[in-house]
Order: C-alpha cells, then structure tokens, then sequence
C-alpha cells in the first residue's frame, strides 16, 4: 500500500434527517471518515444504513427540504464544500470528485450515443471540444476496456451489455481525471465474473491516476477484495472502522460479528451445511427436452432470427430434496422456472408432474397443479399487491381453490402460517410496505405454504436481501423442508448460498446445462471450465492477494 | 439520537382524515377550494326546498335590478335577471341541475371508460383493438361539434346531455386506464397470483383495478370542470337544456344581450363557473401531491431538530 499523506477529504460528525409531519427521520448520525490519496475506503452496511447518504451529501445531491444537514462539516483538498452551491460546487462535481452508479442503464441518456455523452463532459467543463474530445472520448473507452472504441462510441445505451454500461460509465466519471472517486454499489447489478472485471478495472486504474477510491457496498466478498480501510454502518452510525484485515479476520463490534459470521463460506459451508439428510427414490418432477425459443427480426426488413433461451434442458427432482439451479443472468435458469409454473409457453419438451405433463394440461388440471406446485419471487416488494393487507395476501390461494380450507378457518390458520415463518400474529392486519425485506420474503413464503405445495420454485427468492437476512430466511427454508417434506427448486447466481442448501446442483450456460451433480461434487471438483471460471470469479480479500 | 427525540412529544398516532386534514391546511389555495366546494354542495342539496319557489318568482318591478343593495331583500343582493328573478336563488338552483349533470356525465364516463380500458389493457383478443379504435375515433373527432350534431338530430333533453358529455370524455378514462394496466399485468404480484392459480376475473378485479383507480379519481375531479364548461357552452348555444330548467351556463346565454346594461345577468353565473372549475382544479393538484409519497412532505410541517 502507498504511504497515505494528509486526507483528501474529511468528513466530520455528519447528521443528516429527513424532514416529515411526523420527527424528523435520523437517516445519518454523527458520521466521520477520511480517505487519503491513492486510498481505498470502503462502506459496508445493508439497504437503509445510510451509506449512500452520506456520500451523496459530499456531492451536494441531497434535495433540501425534505433532507436536512443538522450538523457536519465536509473538507475536500483543505477547503470546506459542505455549503457549497452554484459555480464553486460545478468546478468540483464531475472534475476533482466523480461518482459512478449501481444502475447504468438508467443513469445514461437513452436517446444520445455512447459518445456525445462522454464529449459532453469535456464541453460542459470546457476542456476540449470537437475533434479534440472525440478522440480523447474513443482512448478512455479503449482504456475501459470497451473493444473497437471507434465504431462503438456512435452506438447507444441499449447497445451495451450491463458490465459495458458500467465501463462506460467509469469511463465518463474518470473523463477530468478526478482526485476522488465514489462509487455506489458499481457491481451489484452484475455477474460475478463481470463483477471481477470491474474490479479490477477500479483497481488498474486507481494504481494509475493515483485517485482516493470510496467504494460503498453491501457485499462481504467485494469489500474483503478492494479495501485497504472498512468503515461498517448499521441504522446511520459507524459501527467499527479500521484496516480491513482487522475488521474482517476480528471484527469487535456485535453487528459486524453478525455480519461476517452470517453466510458460512469454504469449508465451513461444506461442514456446517443445511442439507436434507433423508434421501427419497420418489420422483416429484421430471423434465424432458425443455426448450424455449424467441423469434424476433431485426430491423424491418431483417430476417426472422431466433434465439434459444433454453435448450434441451433436462432434470429430475426427488422428494423432500433441493436441487440448485445456478447461472448468470441470460442463462436461461428464470425461463425454466417460468415454464414449470406455465407463466410463459415452451417451445418443446415435457415436464411430468405427478404422472403428468404440466404443459397439456387443460385449465381444471392446472388449477388442482398450481395447488401443489407454487413459487417465491425473486423481489418481495414486488409480488405482493401494495394495496392488499397480510391477511388477504395470504389467504388468495384459498379464495382462489375453494375448496383447500372453509372461510371461517382462514383466521386461525394465517395466524397459524404466520407463527410457522416466524411472524406475529398481529402481523395479519398490516400492510406489505409496514415491513422490512426480510420479513416480506417471510410473508411470501407463508402463502406459498397456504396451499399445502409439494414443490416449491424459489426464483432468487433471497437474492434481493441483506447478507444477515438472507441467512435466516435459508435456515427457515431448510426447516420447513424438514417439518413439512416439501421440494424445492433454488434458482441463483450466488453460488455460496446453494453451497450451503442444495442437494445436487445443475449449473447453466447460455440456455444449456453444462454440468450436473451432487453439490460436494461441483465444488469439490468442478469437471467443466465455466463452472470453474464461476467458482474463481468469488473475490479474494485485498490483504490475502497482495501477499500472494 | 434518543436524547434529540425525547423532547419533541412524540405526536399521537394520527387517522388519515386527520393527517390529511393537516395537509389541506398547509395548501391554502386548496383549503379555500375545499370549503367554496364543500358550501356549494351543501347550498345544492339544502337550497332548492328553502328558496326553490324564487327562483321562478316573476317580479317586473325587479326587472334587471342592479347588485348590491338590499332594498328588496337579500335574495335581491346581486341583482335580478330579465324578468326579475333574484340572481342568488336562481344560482342556487340552478347548481343542482349543472352539478348534477356534471356528476352523472362524468360518473359514467369513469365507469364505461375505466371498464373498457381494464379489458383493452389486459386481453389481447381482437376487440381490445376494437375498443381502441373506437376510442381514438371518438377522440379525433371534435367533441363539441359532436355533442351539437347529436344534440340537434336526437333534440335537447337531460339524458341525451349526459349521454353525449358522457361518451366525448370518456377515451380519456380509457387511455390512461389501459396504459396504467399494461404496465400493473407485468408486475410481479400479477405473476404471482396467477402462479397460485387465480382467473383473468379475479387478476383484473382484484390485483389491478384497485391500483388504477386512485389515478382515475384525480383524472374525474378534472374532468368534473371540463364537463362543466362543456355543459356551459351547449347551454349557451341553446342545445343544451331547456326552460323552464336551467343551469349556469344557460343563465350566461339569458344576459349574452343585456351585457352593455345589466351585466350582472351573465357575470354571477360566469363567476361561479369560474370559481367552481377553478377550486376542483386546485384540489385535484393538491390530492396528487399528497397521494405521491414522495411529494408529500410539501404539505407537511417539518420540524427541524432544533441546533
């Protein structure tokens, strides 16, 4: 590590609120940090800890009212910028501090190019012009990494793959070559493998320029993997800050303890793991020549072109067993899950369920099928109806299968559901936006239980969520699969979760299946390259690399 | 943090009038419209049993009788029309039948509107496309010489104006409604409901339709205006309702020829237009701020952490 100078930028006993009828909401407290030149300081918390508050204050981007700076005071290069506004605050946004974003597709403008977004910056800030910011606008993609630079930069957004947008991206935020960098959850939306590329990207080009780099983040591994110093936040204070070895090899405060203990990796996952113990012959569900193909032209005169967005999948899953299914976005693993349930039509192939194939059904048999099979969503803000309260959310199924349980019993047993998830009873009456994430997922898994399933498809049902949480909800799968002998089908990209969970595990490329096996198997000795290349793609900590 | 907290009571738990009541005091342009509505409604349902009969008194000896005095009483305080009949009493009854207009016309034009873009937007049989298209030719066709061609072949009558209001507003209902439900079907609760089996009746009813009708609430309290002044011209034009009824705008057509000498006959009842169209304006503006979570601190109090 580079010897660190007097910080770049300070900032001290920051409180910021959020103004409303009711008091005002801390969503920062009394936060202090610093980051020195050529210095990776990373912020690791879940969603609402206040992490991007905080950042956001030191860009100015906070609109007040309805936020509020009770106190604080914000140095940048030994000037104060906290009360910065108009042309001082121009000449430091975007030129001597850069941020970059979580979601680049909508942070780029979708009608311009590529390109005069990137020439932009150089216009608005009056560095070059023309000619001149063209070329200078083609060598920063080429240093980004973006192939053919040239014939790209007139290209637009949609144009670009998510891990080019975010190129694009950094490429436009370190266009002035800025003093510091800040950037919020860059990789969330990403593969990992892809994610691994912008790291390193980040890395390269802070070893360069020499910039301060803030990266906030949510995610253990990217953090082990690029800080030199952690600050851990939890409900708007600083819980533990140091050198990141000593924050993740002994945290000391309770929360990062949690934190850090929360997913068992490695070995421990292999030891520790939430396997079912008890192995069944009887088949639930048998899949045979899956295949999904999407047919689109391009252009108004182009050729009909088709596309396989899964081909010629097939796989068994036994009683009371988990099967894993893992993938990059694109592999074709949520179009599989969409077929099992008949959301969307394959284009050929069977999936026999208790002696059945689900795709002939008519509409009486997929009604009495949707009773056995049912499925947890991915986001749980998302599935459930905003405007309906706990209790009619979970007592759909019912109204929808007559004849499951009589109205007067729904009740007692929401409440009993309820208790099963780990939920309270008076739970029942409140509404999906009264709680956190979470206990969301916990309410969607209550009604998936409603109809007494015997599979049931979770569709990255805890990606969407926090570290400490998405643990708890596993355990609470793993239990419930025990008590109630349910099958499940696990769909992710997160390959350490379905490490600790699956049975066997089918791993998917392109639409294709490219390895299946038991799980010790695939971790222990993974037979295809990409299930290996997903296997390194896992982040190794920053202290453990530099030692290597 | 706790210490900060602990000296501002915490306020008691508030019910949604409630807190709704304290952001309508904060918007005092929609506070004044709330209560002009709010007096005109109360003088359109108890007004008519208390001076319905004034309204049709004939007095010659108030023959455009000026504003402002009360020498003939206070019914005569903003004037007389042509034929001496006090202006209040006959504002007064006259807000029944162009509220009452307004009402239905725009009560049905949600109804047929909001059903038929429901089906548009969730089916995609042919007669989603049919009812499409039959909105985009009631649209491109001007409303108002619409409603005077039908008004003048099927002749003037209440629910003939109802019906013709009711059916030149009624693509907007549609729009909005089968844009809002194209975007809800893809949602993922949609998705989910139907993975537990749930019909197209029961999605359509229960999923969507309660989303989009906050939306087209909002739409009906503007459009409620629109009506009125459309009301207001067909009246105007004579196409509209017919003596003995009346209504504000048919009051405007009656002074039309008296403007350069009593031009109270057509003020009064312009300015109540005004003054109606305008305050359902302001309030509909105010309930889309405070229905948006995120614009709604505007019309809150916020109370700083004192420093």
């Amino acid at each position: 590590m580079s010897r660190f100078t007097s910080p770049l930028l300070t900032v001290e006993n920051l409180t910021v609120e959020f103004l409303s009828d009711d008091a005002p909401v801390r969503a920062v407290n009394a936060v202090s940090f610093e980051v020195s030149r050529g210095e990776t300081l990373v912020i690791l918390g879940e969603s609402g800890s206040g992490k991007s508050v905080s950042t956001s204050t030191v860009m100015d981007l906070i609109d007040q009212p309805p936020g509020d700076i009770v106190s604080g005071r914000i140095t940048f290069d030994g000037v104060a910028i906290g009360n910065l506004r108009g042309e001082p605050r121009r000449l430091i946004n975007g030129r001597k501090i850069a941020m970059i974003f979580q979601d680049p597709l909508a942070y780029l403008n979708p009608v311009y190019t590529v390109g005069r977004q990137i020439i932009e910056i150089f216009e608005c800030h009056g560095v070059a012009s023309g000619k001149a910011a063209r070329e200078q606008a083609i060598s920063l993609l080429r240093r980004v990494g973006i192939p053919n630079p040239e014939t790209r930069i007139d290209q637009y957004p949609h144009q670009f793959s998510g891990g080019q947008r975010q190129r694009v991206m950094i490429a436009m935020a370190i266009a002035l070559k800025p003093d510091l960098l800040i950037a919020d959850e860059p990789t969330t939306a990403l593969d990992v493998s892809v994610q691994a590329q912008i790291l390193d990207l980040l890395r390269d080009l802070q070893n360069e320029t020499g910039m301060a780099l803030i990266l906030i983040t949510h995610d253990l591994e990217v953090a082990a993997s690029m800080a030199d110093r952690v600050i851990v936040m939890n409900r708007g204070e600083i819980v533990e800050a140091g050198a990141a070895k000593d924050v993740f090899t002994a945290p000391s405060h309770a929360y990062t303890k949690k934190l850090i203990s929360a997913l068992p990796h490695g070995d421990a996952a292999e030891n520790s793991n939430k396997r079912s113990t008890t192995s069944s012959e009887e088949t639930v569900l048998k899949v045979e020549g899956l295949t999904k193909e999407y047919f689109f032209s391009s252009g108004m005169f182009g050729k009909r072109q088709s596309f396989l967005a899964v081909n010629d999948v097939n796989f068994e899953v036994k009683k009371g067993e988990t099967l894993g299914i893992v993938g990059e976005s694109g592999s074709g693993k949520s179009s599989v899950a969409r077929m099992l349930l008949r959301l969307a039509e394959p284009t050929s192939g069977k999936a026999i369920f208790a002696g059945e194939d689900i795709f002939s059904m008519n509409q009486a048999r997929l009604l009495a099928f949707r009773r056995k099979v049912q499925m947890v969503f991915q986001d749980p803000y998302g599935s459930m109806n905003p405007r309906m309260s706990v209790h009619t959310i979970i007592s759909e199924p019912w109204a929808i299968h007559g004849d499951i349980l009589p109205k007067a019993k729904w009740k007692d047993r929401v409440v009993e559901l309820l208790e099963l998830v780990g939920l309270k009873p008076e739970h029942a009456d409140r509404y999906p936006h009264q709680f956190s994430g979470g206990q969301r997922q916990r309410i969607a898994i209550a009604r998936a239980l409603a109809s007494e399933p015997e599979l049931i498809v979770c569709d990255e049902a805890v990606s969407a969520l926090d570290v400490s949480i998405q643990a708890q909800v596993i355990d609470l799968l793993a239990d419930l699969r025990t008590r109630l002998g349910l099958s499940y089908i696990f769909i992710t990209h997160d390959l350490p979760i379905v490490r600790h969970f699956a049975d066997r595990i089918i791993v998917m490329k392109q639409g294709e299946i490219v390895e299946d096996g038991t799980t010790s198997a695939i971790f222990g000795n993974p037979s295809h390259p990409y299930t290996r290349s997903l296997l390194e793609a896992t982040p190794v900590p920053k202290w453990v690399a530099a030692g290597a | 943090m706790t210490v900060i907290t602990s000296d501002i009571a915490a306020p008691p738990p508030a019910g949604k009038l409630l807190i709704m009541w304290r952001c309508l005091k904060r918007d005092k342009l929609a506070l004044f419209a709330a209560i002009f509505l709010l007096a005109l409604a109360i003088a359109t349902i108890a007004g008519p049993p208390l001076i319905g009969d004034l309204a049709a008194k004939l007095g010659l000896r108030q023959r455009n009788l000026a504003p402002f005095s009360f020498q003939h009483g206070w019914v005569y305080f903003l004037g007389a029309d042509t034929l001496g009949r006090p202006i209040i009493a006959r504002l007064v009854v006259g807000a029944q039948n162009t509220l009452g207009i307004a009402f239905v016309a725009v009560l049905c034009s949600m109804l047929t509107g909001g059903i038929l873009g429901l089906i548009a937007g969730y089916s995609e049989r042919w007669y989603s496309q049919v009812i499409q298209r039959l909105a985009d030719i009631v649209m491109s066709f001007p409303s108002l010489l619409l409603a005077l061609i039908v008004l003048y072949t099927l002749g003037p009558s209440i629910t003939n104006l109802v019906i013709v209001l009711a059916c030149t507003r009624m693509p907007i209902y549609l729009r909005t409604t089968r844009a809002e439900v194209l975007e809800l079907r893809e949602r993922m609760f949609v998705s989910a409901a139907k993975s537990m089996g749930a019909g197209s009746f029961r999605i359509v009813l229960r999923h969507i339709a309660p989303l989009v009708l906050p939306t087209l609430l909002t739409i009906a309290a503007l459009d409620f205006a629109t009506v009125i002044l459309a009301e207001s011209s067909l009246s105007f034009l004579g196409l509209g309702i017919q003596p003995p009824d009346f209504t504000w705008g048919a009051m405007v057509a009656n002074g039309r020829g008296y403007l350069a000498n009593a031009w109270w006959i057509s003020f009064w009842p312009g300015l109540v237009i005004l003054l109606t169209t305008l305050s359902l304006n302001l309030l509909s503006s105010w309930a889309r701020t405070f229905a948006d979570p995120q614009q709604r601190w505007r019309l809150q109090s916020l109370r700083k952490t004192p420093r």
